[in-house]
């Protein structure tokens, strides 16, 4: 515990390319690429997959081959064919970050009652105006839910881009296991630690002010509460 | 590929898997053991979810790399610290679906029960739990399929199962062992989580009927 403070508070840490503020961009950075990357990917794909409610077996038995995945195997195989670049890192963020947001974006907008799809149908829309002006507004709070457990995944798992040679937050972790020095291993998991808090706060707010007005309450449309898919990196 | 690696490296590859499964399911159980109690506290007294909750959400943010280094500190090197991490991580889970799973109880059930005469703790273990049973085998399916990736993390502090294989594929340049480590870590995962949901169909036997 002394250790740690000492570490923390020691003024050497919070300047320069390898001090906290630097490494913390860094991680920022890498976390938020993977992210954006499997958003991209995913969010497409569960739309698609909700929407017509084809593939959704598919999905779900995927996922889980898909969680199997060695998050450090993944960055090994992808350094031996592009190493010292981003690639590795990013790979396997995208690939933990994909299913949590895939699986949560399928099952907001599968759980939609059919009622509405059909009202909307009724006043017009096409499927399209109906996805996107009716579906995706109701299964907002599921798909930010899904971003949220995709991110702190992401965040936790942005630690082993120290160890094929970049930076990050696990610079420290790796760094200091090499040289014993506890202090800086147990400072740089208190920096992820309230790095991924954060940002669990922020989303925190965004899903209560995206969320479902006071009075709109008891009209709440939106499927049966979904537990965020959740595995740890 | 260097086929032949393989054919003369089998009893390694063996060994790892055996320490791959020792340890993730030594933690699994370890998980079991301490969520059932910690679970039914929060269940039966609502105030103390809330806080268990967040101290568990907090501990799950720690990355695994630098939880099993501090460990390592605490109890030293070897299997323990790897196993206590992932205990930690387990226990978040199975908590969480435990009290989620006995609150999707219905209200009516309980109201039921009440009225034929069950006590509570009576209540809790012959209505109750039965009830939250899905619930509590798919978080124990999370759980084992987290372990079981999570294990190969340890190899960057000398006990990580399959991990090792590609650690080491890493440093002497092995495709076909590294990729081994991830084809066999897999296959792993898969196997465990099909004996789970084969042993959630004996257990609830009532779930297909419904079907």
């Amino acid at each position: 515990m002394g250790e740690t403070i000492t570490w923390l508070t020691s003024s050497e840490q919070w300047s320069g390319d390898d001090g906290i503020p630097a490494r913390l961009i860094e991680h920022i950075w890498y976390s938020a690429l993977g992210v954006v990357v499997a958003f991209l990917i995913a969010f497409p794909v569960g739309l698609l997959i909700g929407h017509t409610g084809r593939g959704s077996l598919a999905a779900n038995s995927m996922s889980n081959f898909w969680r199997a995945l060695p998050t450090l195997g993944v960055v090994i195989l992808v350094f031996r064919i592009e190493p010292l670049s981003i690639w590795p890192v990013l790979v396997a963020l995208v690939v933990i970050a994909i299913p949590p947001i895939l699986l949560n974006t399928e099952v907001g907008i599968r759980a939609i009652d059919p009622g509405i799809r059909d009202a909307a149908r009724g006043m017009g829309m096409t499927g399209w105006q109906a996805l996107w002006r009716v579906e995706v507004p109701l299964a907002t709070p599921l798909i930010l839910a899904g971003l949220r457990s995709a991110t702190g995944q992401v965040i936790a798992t942005a630690t082993i881009a120290a160890f094929v040679g970049l930076g990050g937050l696990g610079r420290f972790i790796i760094d200091g296991y090499s040289v014993r020095d506890i202090g800086e291993i147990s400072g740089g998991a208190v920096v992820v630690a309230v790095l991924a808090l954060t940002v669990e706060g922020v989303f925190a707010l965004l899903q209560r002010s995206l969320g479902p007005k006071e009075g709109r309450r008891q009209r709440r449309v939106s499927g049966p509460a979904v537990q965020p898919e959740e595995v740890h990196a | 590929m260097n086929w032949g690696w393989l054919d003369r490296n089998l009893d390694t590859v063996l060994e790892d898997l055996q320490e791959h499964i020792e340890i993730a399911l030594i933690a699994l159980a370890l998980g079991c053991i301490i969520a059932f109690p910690i679970g039914l506290i929060a269940y039966r007294w609502r105030v103390t979810y809330g806080p268990l909750l967040a101290i568990t959400q907090i501990l799950y943010t720690v990355p695994s790399l630098a939880l099993f280094v501090l460990l390592i500190n605490a109890v030293g090197i070897g299997q323990t610290p790897v196993i206590i991490g992932l205990t930690i991580y387990s226990l978040v889970i199975l908590v969480r679906n435990l009290v989620e799973g006995l609150r999707a109880v219905p209200p009516d059930v309980i109201d039921a029960a009440t009225a034929m005469g069950f006590r509570q703790t009576r209540r809790l273990f012959a209505i109750e739990l039965p009830i939250a049973l899905p619930a509590v085998i798919a978080g124990l399916r999370l759980a084992c399929v987290s372990n079981i990736s999570l294990v190969s993390v340890g190899a960057l502090i000398g006990t990580g199962g399959l991990g090792q294989l590609f650690i080491h594929g890493f440093q002497i340049d092995n495709p076909i062992e590294i990729w081994t480590g991830i084809v066999v870590t897999i296959l792993l995962a898969l196997v465990l989580d099909l004996l789970i949901v084969f042993g959630g169909r004996l257990l609830t036997p009532w779930t297909r009927a419904v079907r």
